[in-house]
């Protein structure tokens, strides 16, 4: 009698099937990275082998894809410019992100708390354009009149920018961070008479490095990719830029700027794919590390 | 006693100075944003009027109104929807209920957060290398909705992946227990339990996808258009990107027209992240164990 | 095939491990046909782990391994086609209560809707209803059918499992210390209405109360720290004639 009744039936088949329609579906992530770089790889690889002279490319600051005597494609101008805006934009951007994520994790409690991460919740919903707008109108009168220069896009408005956007991120992954660290730490430095600020510097910050370290990482991160805002903001010459007034040009906004210009298939277009290439090394780097950071302290 | 006393005393002032110093810090984040938004909000508004939302614009974008791009990014949102949510709530059931703890498991984790740190401008190459050349979709929506999805997947599958979990383990427990598959729990129990979190990462999603611009660019949206999209095989204007075009490649544009479109665009991310936040509360307040 | 109608489950030689760390080891066993069967024993002496390894749950858990065999009517557990048909015969009661975020109705007619045995809304309305009343849960629960399940008291989320435990028609009843989080009248309803169940099926009472195994069982195993020290008549053994004295410690009250 009890024989027969361990056939499979329905049920049976249907959860095998799903069970494999979800597996199809988990690993689409590994297949649309390794997708994003065979095809960005693929259209790029003419320029590489054909007309790409390495040193050239990365050490020459000369971007002119479009000369006709002698085309040139060096990167090193703009490497040079979202370099130096990413990391003023750091500068300005961790302190004030750190103080506020300190403020949110450790100060403030109930309603307060509440509100405020809602607040950075929108900020970091802003779209990109719009802060790209918000350069370009906003901040560019402004810093005309305050610095009495010519002009305001450049490599301030877009460090200015480039922090406001990254701000929400990093204070949220910094309060993260803090939280991480165990209410046990805080009681026993509390216990032995240290004030709050006291256990915030010697306990609470040691604890949260790693995780503060990762969210400075994520927001360079966010500032090599960063396009439409950086494409508004930047001014778009080529220099290397010499003061934080200066106009520059990021990689990201070159592709942005020439890829509707080019022909598909011309050195041009395949060069604007090898920055593709290049960006997207730069940034699968900067998360991994970031990403081994976090998972070291988690381990530890 | 009294001594005591006093250093207790003196250290509340420390504290109380060092939350002014913190508070102080999150203050200066904020006010340039009041700033910003309280500009947006007074110089657009010269431009809103039924007629700015509903009708097509005139004098080479320089007068009348944006209801195209709005119509656009309605459609790419969509579309894109339709791929990543499917797709990315498929992939947090299978890293939530089913992925065992393996190098496969982890490399998905991997390419998850770096897909979510891919920069969109090179999500716009892999759009064109992959859409619009190589399976032949042309610059339409449907290759710029497809590129737009994928670059929202990671937002999906975080964060429903974090519903999922949030489901306690003793429900699937339970399930398994009187006979039932792990589909069946996963349909049954999981899914209905975790839907509003989900929900509520979907629409933070649109969000999100309405703002994007880069990605959409070179893939399926058009400057301008004279007429609107009628399939997805069709290009369209959007939003995001014809606040780019009013802003930087129109000559002799009004200030208030592009104040209006980013007064727009922001109020559509604003208006999804309230809803977002609303129904996360609500969800608290019935929490069901 | 060896067995008999009279053996309703053969446990031989079944040893489980989480990881490197063993829970139950060698345990050879045999529960009869419609008989009450008894596991008594300190917490971690590998009750729960021995009710997982019968009804397959070890699928379900990465780390935990199984060896040895479980045979049900003869049947070796691990040949089953169909886990899930097998665990459908098997009703399992938890020592804390899990009500599903559901109606109590739909708690209880989950099962078999799931199997696709619910049949017509009547035949399903009288089997929650019957389910319900051997729970001893129908009185309080008969006019808030929908409400959640998950929301009842922790006495009534308990019967509340019971009766969705016996809404599978299982051929075998598991319960886990399933008093813990039951006042002592439920408890005793829920005693009352094993004696009754005992009659159509089979089942396996895994507690911490030695004096509730000294009411119920018709025989009873000793397990302690992942070994199966003695399996008895519950009569021999609560009467002090139990062959190890680490049982008549046990029972005797003077550890765990």
């Amino acid at each position: 009698m009890a024989t027969a009744s361990d056939a499979r039936d329905k049920n049976w088949f249907i959860d095998k099937f799903f069970q494999s329609l979800m597996f199809v579906c988990g690993i689409s992530a590994i297949v649309f990275v390794v997708g994003i770089f065979l095809f960005v790889f693929k259209e790029g690889l003419g320029f590489i082998v054909n007309d790409m002279n390495v040193a050239e490319f990365f050490f020459s600051p000369k971007w002119r894809p479009t000369s006709l005597h002698h085309p040139t494609y060096g990167i090193l101008a703009m490497v040079a410019g979202t370099a130096a805006v990413t990391i003023l934009a750091m500068a300005i951007c961790l302190p004030f992100s750190i103080g506020a994520a300190i403020f949110i994790a450790e100060f403030a409690t109930g309603k307060t708390r509440e509100i405020l991460k809602i607040l950075i919740e929108f900020l970091a919903a802003i779209p990109s354009v719009v802060w790209g707008f918000i350069a370009l109108s906003i901040m560019n009168p402004f810093i005309i009149t305050a610095f009495d220069v010519p002009m305001g896009l450049g490599v301030l408005n877009s460090a200015l920018i480039l922090a406001l956007m990254a701000a929400p991120i990093v204070t949220s992954i910094a309060e993260d961070a803090f939280k991480a660290v165990p209410d046990t730490y805080r009681e026993a430095a509390e216990a032995l008479g240290a004030t709050r600020w006291q256990t915030i510097r010697k306990v609470v910050l040691p604890a949260a490095k790693n995780g503060l370290l990762s969210a400075g990482l994520l927001g360079v991160g966010r500032g090599f990719g960063e396009t439409m805002a950086i494409l508004m903001a930047s001014g778009h010459s080529i220099n290397i830029p010499t003061s934080v007034f200066d106009s520059f040009r990021a990689l990201t906004a070159t592709i942005a700027a020439e890829l509707g210009e080019t022909a598909v298939g011309s050195p041009h277009y395949q060069s604007l794919f090898a920055i593709g290439i290049f960006l997207f090394f730069i940034t699968f780097l900067i998360n991994m590390t970031a990403d081994f950071i976090v998972r070291g302290v988690k381990k530890g | 006693m009294f001594e005591a006393t006093s250093i207790n005393h003196r250290n509340d002032q420390v504290q109380l100075r060092y939350k002014i110093v913190f508070g102080t810090m999150l203050v200066i984040l904020i006010i340039p944003v009041v700033i910003i938004m309280f500009t947006l909000i007074s110089k657009g508004s010269h431009a809103m009027s039924w007629s700015f939302l509903f009708e097509d614009p005139k004098n080479g974008m320089t007068a009348g109104g944006i209801f195209p791009a709005i119509f656009g990014t309605i459609w790419l949102v969509v579309v894109s929807l339709l791929a990543s949510v499917p797709l990315g709530v498929a992939a947090a059931i299978y890293l939530s209920e089913y992925a065992p703890d393996n190098l496969l498991t982890r490399l998905i984790n991997l390419a998850t957060i770096n897909l979510a740190g891919v920069p969109s401008i090179v999500h716009a190459l892999f759009g064109v290398g992959a859409f619009v050349v190589f399976f032949k979709f042309g610059t339409s929506i449907l290759a710029a909705s497809l590129t737009l999805a994928i670059m929202t997947l990671p937002v999906v599958i975080v964060s429903s992946w974090e519903s999922l979990q949030s489901v306690p383990r003793a429900f699937r427990e339970a399930c398994w227990n009187m006979g039932a598959t792990r589909w069946q729990t996963i349909w049954h129990v999981v899914l209905p339990n975790a839907f509003t979190g989900i929900l509520t990462g979907v629409i933070l999603q649109v969000s999100r996808a309405a703002g994007e611009t880069a990605p959409i660019m070179f893939t399926g949206a058009a400057m301008f258009l004279p007429f609107l999209p009628n399939s997805v095989f069709d290009q369209t204007m959007a939003l995001a990107l014809h606040l780019f075009v009013v802003a930087t490649q129109v000559p002799d544009v009004p200030e208030s027209l592009p104040f209006g479109v980013a007064l727009v665009l922001v109020g559509i991310v604003l208006i999804m992240n309230t809803v977002a936040i609303w129904i996360r509360m609500h969800l608290r307040g019935k929490k069901k164990w | 095939m060896v067995s008999t109608a009279q053996n309703k489950i053969e446990v031989q030689d079944l040893s489980i491990h989480y990881g490197a760390h063993k829970a139950l080891g060698n345990v050879s066993l045999t529960v009869r046909t419609n008989e009450i069967f008894g596991i008594i024993g300190p917490a971690n002496s590998g009750k729960t782990s021995f009710l997982n390894a019968v009804n397959r749950m070890d699928m379900m858990r990465p780390n935990m391994n199984v060896s040895g065999t479980v045979r049900i009517d003869g049947i070796e557990t691990r040949s089953w086609r169909n886990v899930y048909a097998l665990r459908r015969k098997i009703g399992v009661v938890f020592p804390l209560p899990v009500g599903l975020p559901l109606t109590v109705y739909d708690n209880v007619a989950l099962a078999p809707r799931l199997a696709g045995t619910a049949g017509s809304k009547a035949d399903l309305d009288e089997l929650v209803e019957r389910c319900l009343r051997r729970a001893a849960l129908w009185d309080e629960v008969k006019d808030r059918l929908n409400h959640l399940g998950s929301l009842l008291s922790g006495g009534q989320q308990q019967r509340l499992t019971i009766a969705r435990a016996l809404s599978q028609s299982p051929e075998i009843l598991m319960l886990d210390e399933f008093s813990i989080a039951v006042d002592p009248v439920t408890t005793m309803r829920i005693e009352d209405v094993l004696k009754e169940l005992k009659e159509e099926i089979t089942i396996i009472l895994v507690t911490n109360l030695v004096q509730q195994a000294n009411r119920l069982a018709d025989r009873t195993a000793f397990f302690l720290n992942g070994e199966c020290v003695e399996i008895g008549d519950t009569e021999t053994l609560f009467s002090g004639s139990a062959k190890d004295p680490r049982t008549n410690d046990y029972i005797g009250g003077k550890f765990g």
